[in-house]
């Protein structure tokens, strides 16, 4: 086992190698370069030479394999860069938003299996009644509904009846929980909604599954509490493609919630992502899409391993 | 005897009662006055839509580093916001100019402190525009190019006088020293580090820098130590950084925002408005903003001066006045200068030019008219690439396609991702297209810029060289007075937007700024790169 943990840690490393590389050239091919953005865009007259000196001190002056060496070489060191936007490290940059994504998505994640493990298990074993006819409506609203669009409808509820809106300024959880969570939980509710969609659904048709093999039969036949059955049989096995679901989707979170942030203006990682691209701000970029790669290979070797864990057939020798 | 009597008795009713409300008004006046008087305290919370790159106002050139640092910092003159476009000093307590306008020289305040005690010099003013004019290796100076080609050196003479010595006679230069980036920085930091402002505030201004989170907000406290005595008024404000429009406009309908200083559209209004009644205020004035339609002159039919007068002949900017100003920013039928400045063309004059006819039918015959001449048949296509941002670019560039339409042309609309428009405007990889303008003041030598030889100036997307518009804009800038600068700037305009129509404006944005009606003190501009917090106030 230890042998295998070595292994997938060691695997990362040409992943996320290839993904430097990849997105370092990707970034290169898309038209304008962040000093055009910075003075085209906003209309300033500046003579070539003023942008040929921008651009140099940016390095963007060099050839593009000593533009990736350098960036390289910086990460081996542990320095990721500064951003070529801010001027500030992107360590920086990111850490202040990390935070409020990591927290958001843990949130929404709470909120999904609260919801989708209970209701997908309970339209499980009530297959074809109406319990299960209600949870398949809300597990496929959930899945019809854009997470932003209703945080749309929870912003404009509370602004047309309350004439309140949710804090705009995010707050640690440890220097004020009710502020925090003030501004959190409308955003956590609308993404986490349509995150538990897919799991009830996930939930339901795993628990179907498992409920009709042959060890539940014969554990019905021994005997068994219907509880022990569900729980310890049925659930234990029904749960490894949900907590694959899960874990996807929780990498997905911390960068991928893009239109929410805006909708509730968080300062999270996806917007920063988004101004980043726009912006053409190469360092920023990479290295966001290199941590979000990560957290993608690192949540996946966390889910296989918690699968190993839970089922005694997947042995990896 | 007995009318006389009575006109009499009516004559002292008269008097009375016009005493009577005379007094009453006096006092209701008396009343509002009191009520109307400045306050002290209180934090100004405002939304900014877009966060600041650096903190440096000589590097950068966005509204979003004006609005949240500008308050901590003082420059050399700057406009009267409740006089615009009056000048009046700021560091500088009086100034004269030479009699061949070849020498300006600044008396300095004395009093005047930076945040960390130290006083300023006219050292301070020398190291600041030398860093803007002639920067070091390795700094970028975005307004370099206004001051390089006039000014020829700095001189500190004593430690509160500033001299700056012209190469040539300049008619903006004044105007141009009351730039709202031209933030005064300190002689010594700058010495030690000329990059040192790009991540750190030290200034003279009105407020102290207390806190910045990068992509959320920007608090500053009140500078008990600021050299204009009584201000500011406010206690401190906090800046909150709103790039998208919607949460901008909830953050004032809800309260946790009090105003925002760049301007929201018709709808943004109305909805505010609406919601907020009377605790909402709204002010509106011209901007000193527009669009251009850019043609290509490189590229075939359009290098014919006769398809480019058709295209902006076809153009019914009076009427789209009336109905784009109803859903977007577009609303000011302009020539080269905004529409009420001191260097706009009168109407009647502005109307003899191509496209600002004021009979529609006629213009579109002359242009159809045109198009046949010049060998471009019915339903020629071409295609109008623009900014893929709704308001006002997509509201225009549709407008555009069917004003387009009503002469026999047939517009592909394109929207770009900005990367790949400004690329491909830089490339000449387009036939037409929708371009931006906006400038801090009206001022000649700004808004001409865009129409200068595309040798002269990277910022002219039509691609095209004019010799004869390169030598009036020459003139225009060193010329004595406003009567001979409006003479040449006309020749300039019937030259640019009528014989030739090289790109022509499509019309001139408005200022709309909703704001709580608690917030006293401020007034609209036609510029959204003006910050001056110092005259705000917040009623109870």
């Amino acid at each position: 086992m230890w042998r295998y943990i070595l292994k997938r840690l060691l695997l990362m490393i040409p992943t996320l190698l290839g993904v430097a590389i990849l997105i370092f050239l990707m970034l290169r091919v898309a038209p304008g370069d962040i000093v055009e953005m910075k003075y085209a865009g906003t209309g300033t007259y500046a003579p070539k030479e003023a942008l040929d000196r921008e651009r140099a001190q940016l390095g963007l002056d060099k050839p593009l394999w000593h533009q990736f060496v350098s960036w390289m070489w910086g990460i081996v060191r542990l320095d990721f860069g500064t951003s070529m936007w801010t001027g500030r490290p992107v360590t920086h940059e990111i850490a202040i938003r990390l935070e409020l994504s990591l927290q958001l998505a843990l949130m929404a994640t709470i909120v999904a299996i609260f919801l989708s493990i209970p209701l997908g298990t309970v339209a499980a074993l009530k297959q074809d009644t109406w319990v299960d006819y209600c949870v398949r409506v809300f597990s496929i609203a959930g899945l019809a509904v854009p997470s932003f669009w209703l945080g749309i409808l929870i912003i404009l509820g509370f602004l047309i009846i309350f004439r309140w809106l949710p804090p705009l300024t995010f707050t640690s959880f440890w220097v004020d929980p009710k502020a925090n969570l003030a501004q959190l939980i409308w955003p956590a509710l609308a993404v986490g909604y349509r995150y538990s969609a897919v799991a009830t659904r996930m939930t339901r048709s795993a628990v179907l599954e498992v409920l009709r093999e042959d060890y539940i039969r014969t554990a019905h036949a021994k005997g068994l509490w219907e509880k022990v059955i569900l729980v310890r049989h049925a659930l234990k096995n029904a749960m490894l493609p949900v907590i694959t679901v899960i874990g996807l989707e929780f990498a997905f979170l911390v960068g991928g919630l893009v239109v929410t942030e805006q909708v509730f203006n968080l300062n999270g990682i996806g917007k920063l992502f988004v101004e980043s691209i726009a912006q053409r701000d190469y360092i920023m970029v990479q290295t966001l899409v290199l941590l979000i790669s990560f957290v993608f290979i690192f949540v996946n070797f966390l889910v296989d391993l918690i699968n190993a864990c839970l089922d005694p057939r997947i042995r990896y020798q | 005897m007995r009318v006389s009597r009575e006109l009499s008795k009516n004559g002292y009713l008269t008097i009375s009662l016009t005493i009577f409300f005379a007094l009453i008004l006096f006092r209701a006046s008396s009343l509002a006055a009191e009520t109307e008087q400045p306050r002290s305290g209180g934090e100004l919370v405002f939304a900014v839509g877009g966060t600041p790159p650096s903190f440096d106002g000589h590097r950068e050139t966005t509204f979003a580093m004006l609005h949240p640092v500008a308050p901590h910092y003082s420059t050399l003159l700057r406009f009267d916001l409740l006089n615009f476009p009056k000048i009046v000093g700021d560091v500088a307590e009086k100034w004269s100019i030479s009699k061949d306008g070849l020498i300006y020289t600044f008396n300095i305040r004395k009093g005047v402190q930076f945040h960390d005690g130290s006083p300023l010099t006219s050292k301070d003013v020398k190291a600041t525009y030398e860093k803007i004019i002639f920067p070091p290796q390795g700094v970028a100076s975005a307004r370099q190019a206004s001051y390089a080609a006039v000014v020829d050196k700095i001189e500190a003479p004593d430690t509160h006088t500033v001299v700056f010595h012209l190469k040539q006679p300049s008619a903006s230069f004044l105007a141009n020293m009351a730039s709202p980036w031209n933030f005064i920085y300190k002689a010594d930091l700058l010495a030690k580090d000329p990059r040192w402002y790009e991540k750190n505030v030290m200034g003279t201004g009105p407020f102290v820098f207390v806190e910045h989170v990068s992509g959320s907000h920007w608090v500053g406290k009140k500078n008990p130590n600021y050299f204009m005595k009584d201000r500011p008024y406010l206690d401190g404000y906090k800046a909150l950084f709103i790039r998208d429009t919607a949460p901008r406009v909830a953050s004032i309908r809800s309260g946790q925002a009090s105003i925002e200083f760049r301007g929201f559209n018709p709808a943004a209004r109305d909805d505010l408005v609406k919601a907020l009644g009377n605790k909402i205020v709204v002010q509106e004035s011209s901007w000193i903003c527009n669009l251009t339609a850019v043609i290509n002159n490189e590229k075939k039919p359009f290098n014919d001066p006769r398809v480019r007068r058709a295209l902006t002949l076809a153009i019914d900017r009076w009427e789209a006045s009336k109905a784009l100003s109803q859903i977007s920013l577009m609303k000011y039928v302009g020539g080269l200068f905004r529409p009420g400045s001191e260097f706009a063309t009168p109407d009647a004059e502005l109307a003899k030019l191509a496209g600002f006819g004021k009979n529609i039918e006629t213009s579109r015959k002359e242009a159809r008219r045109l198009l046949k001449e010049a060998g471009v048949p019915e339903g020629f296509s071409f295609t109008l690439k623009n900014r893929n941002i709704k308001e006002p670019y997509e509201v225009t560039g549709v407008f555009l396609i069917d004003q387009w339409r009503q002469v026999g042309l047939n517009v592909n609309h394109v929207q770009q991702e900005e990367g790949a428009y400004f690329n491909d405007f830089r490339q000449g990889n387009y036939d037409a297209g929708i371009d931006f303008n906006c400038d801090f003041m009206d001022e000649p030598d700004l808004q001409l810029i865009k129409f200068l030889s595309t040798d002269k100036s990277p910022l002219n997307y039509a691609r095209y060289k004019d010799p004869v518009l390169d030598e009036l804009y020459e003139k225009q800038g060193r010329a004595a007075n406003l009567k001979e600068r409006l003479n040449l700037l006309r020749q300039f305009e019937k030259r640019a937007l009528d014989e030739q129509a090289y790109q022509f404006h499509i019309l001139w944005w408005q200022k709309i700024n909703p704001h709580s009606a608690k917030v006293k003190g401020f007034k609209a501009v036609p510029s959204h790169y003006f910050m001056h917090l110092g005259d705000i106030w917040l009623a109870e």
